[in-house]
């Protein structure tokens, strides 16, 4: 072999190698999300997916609700009043498991001279998403179905849940054009690692921004004028709802048209009252405790870590694998509430009709 | 169909590969050969095939009629005509019918005693479709990942299945593929425009006719412009490699979505983040 034909060979190795060593090389499974041949599926290789831990157990069996109630037996019990002392205090200890780091326990919170005083911030913080947890098991059964959430479904033994967001970092001169990226063209992992603008979730997340860039017509209209970066920034956001569910797009969308509800799957219903759900938490419950947070429980920019998909999800379609936890803990679903509807006239509409007739998108035309 | 005076010469018996003089014969301008039989007897019944099943199907709109694979579940086993087997069959059909074509192009070449470098390209481009159709579906474990035979349904298959991985534009192959298809496009029209150029030449200023000019103007034009000529035979070389690693790397950009990466293609990239020269 020739001196160059043995550096082509050598070059070609290496750059075969290391393209293989970043990639799957196992078996993948595979599952179809559409009609036979319109290329809608999901492959997954097995290594790769994301690993469910372990889900604690109760502390301990769950007492009746009888006895007396948590405000008779304690004081300034502000939200699960109503709640026997015994559920009180399984719901207490099971909090404990879930959120409190172990060295500290019940005082990461609570004063153990004073367990009434609302002295330590996370216990302010701790009655509030109480609230937002009774919440969203109640009003958005939309999205948590009958699974629910719990503590435990973010926070996954942490004080603050891993996976979580703040308005991005800006550039130190917003007017110049030097080291300024304009909010995209980096490597983010919310954004699955494209160019995209990477911080949707404060247009998406916690402000009401709709996703509306198909327009209704082929021609352009004044009345539908949506930039590329505007467009841009909701693919961003459906990078990060695919990361965060370990999905690919197909497993809401037929790309034939992102925007028709007949041609989506009733998965794209369920995320639709997912966004307004997330929406619903990080502006109702966490923002308005932003004076509550001390510095070093917030972003560069002053706002408290909020939630995204990710934050519940973590890599899987269901968090927890669609485990409910919910039936150990019956004291966080709260009394009945009406659920939320869909906004926006037909296209809020359309949504209920997808859901009354899952496989109307799969049948044969 | 006239016999030119010098068709004699070329029309040689001999150079088969297999049936020796049995098929060795030419119908009107046609060479026919063993393989001629099979590409007609392939391409015949695929097509009637193709006709067949769009009758059972919804539509006679020619550009919604479908013939979609089977659902996955069926695997690499066959299926139910109506469920896929048509697909199927129409699949082996087109298969049988491109290779057999290349293979009379082989007993062409042979008779001229030429080299093999078209029915070459021409197997890369059915390189390209058994990627689809065979290669990463027998990777995934199941025909259904084939596409389906329809003008619109093989779009959206083709953008369903970009969207698999989040971003296509981030899968390598597909880069380098579509580089490579713009670069033909670019040099075929230098290469058109060029020889246009000095053969075509504008009328004089006294309207005769304009002196067609030898390929050293041609070589000159690109010294003058680029510094460099590739020259006259070597224009044809860049054409071939540049157009058959359009078509190779497209079907690499496609076996690798799915059997090698299953992920979004941007985060592939995360292996040049985590390089340990920087990371």
């Amino acid at each position: 072999m020739s001196g160059l034909g043995r550096i082509v060979a050598a070059t070609g190795l290496v750059t075969v190698t290391i393209a293989l060593g970043g990639c799957e090389l196992g078996p993948k499974q595979s599952q179809q999300t559409g009609f036979r041949g319109t290329g809608m599926a999901q492959i997954v290789d097995p290594d790769h997916v994301a690993k469910l831990g372990a889900i604690p157990p109760p502390p301990y069996a769950l007492p009746d609700d009888s006895g007396p109630r948590a405000r008779e037996a304690y004081q300034n019990v502000q939200v699960l009043g109503d709640v026997s002392a015994e559920r009180f205090n399984h719901l207490m200890a099971a909090i404990n498991q879930w959120v409190a780091p172990p060295e500290q326990g019940c005082n990461y919170c609570h004063n153990p001279n004073n367990m009434a005083s609302d002295e330590k911030y996370t216990k302010v913080v701790a009655r509030r998403m109480l609230q937002m947890t009774r919440t969203i098991n109640g009003k958005w059964s939309s999205h948590v179905k009958g699974t629910g959430v719990t503590c435990y479904t973010c926070h996954r033994g942490n004080a603050v849940p891993t996976y979580k967001w703040a308005i991005a970092e800006g550039v130190a001169d917003p007017d110049t054009i030097v080291r300024n990226k304009h909010g995209q063209n980096s490597p983010n992992v919310s954004v699955g690692y494209a160019s995209l603008p990477y911080d949707p979730f404060q247009t998406y997340l916690a402000g009401k921004a709709q996703i509306r860039v198909a327009a209704s017509s082929q021609y352009p209209s004044p009345n539908h004028v949506v930039s590329i970066k505007e467009a841009e920034k909701s693919y961003g956001l459906m990078m990060h709802m695919s990361t965060a569910l370990g999905v690919n797009c197909t497993y809401c969308h037929n790309s034939q048209s992102f925007r028709s509800w007949s041609l989506s799957r009733p998965q794209r219903a369920t995320a639709y009252y997912g966004i307004r759900m997330v929406r619903d938490a990080n502006e109702g419950y966490i923002s308005p405790l932003a004076a509550v947070f001390p510095a070093y429980r917030k972003g560069p920019h002053g706002d408290p870590y909020k939630v995204n998909c990710q934050t519940c999800h973590q890599g899987q379609s269901k968090p927890l694998g669609g485990y409910s936890m919910l039936k150990d803990n019956p004291t966080l679903k709260g009394p009945p509430v009406p659920t939320a509807a869909p906004e926006g006239g037909a296209a809020g509409a359309a949504v209920p009709a997808v859901l009354a007739n899952p496989q109307a998108m799969t049948r044969r035309q | 169909m006239a016999l030119l005076s010098f068709e004699r010469k070329y029309r040689v018996r001999g150079g088969t590969l297999l049936g020796g003089d049995l098929f060795d014969f030419w119908v009107g301008p046609f060479y026919v050969g063993f393989f001629g039989v099979t590409t007609a007897l392939f391409a015949g019944l695929g097509t009637a095939l193709i006709v067949y099943a769009a009758s059972l199907g919804p539509t006679w709109n020619i550009w919604l009629i479908s013939i979609a694979p089977p659902d996955l579940s069926y695997g690499l086993s066959l299926a139910p005509l109506r469920e896929g087997g048509f697909w199927q069959i129409i699949t082996i059909c087109a298969v049988g019918s491109f290779v057999s074509w290349a293979l009379r192009e082989v007993e062409i070449c042979r008779k001229l005693g030429i080299g093999y470098h078209v029915p070459i390209a021409f197997g890369v481009a059915i390189f390209a479709y058994v990627s689809l159709v065979v290669i990463r579906p027998w990777l995934l474990g199941a025909w259904g990942f084939g596409f389906p035979y329809g003008i619109f349904s093989h779009l959206d298959w083709v953008s369903n299945t970009g969207y698999q991985y989040l971003h296509f534009h981030y899968n390598p192959a597909h880069m380098l593929a579509v580089s490579f298809f713009f670069t033909t496009t670019l040099a075929l029209a230098l290469h058109g425009g060029l020889v246009l150029s000095a053969v075509n030449p504008a009328k004089n200023p006294d309207g005769t006719q304009g002196e067609v000019k030898s390929p050293e103007y041609e070589d000159a034009f690109f010294r003058d412009t680029i510094g460099y000529s590739i020259g006259t035979l070597g224009i044809h070389r860049l054409g071939l490699f540049l157009a058959l690693s359009a078509g190779f790397w497209s079907a690499i950009c496609i076996i690798i979505s799915g059997p090698l990466w299953a992920r979004g293609w941007p985060e592939w990239w995360s292996w040049w983040l985590n390089l340990p020269i920087w990371s």
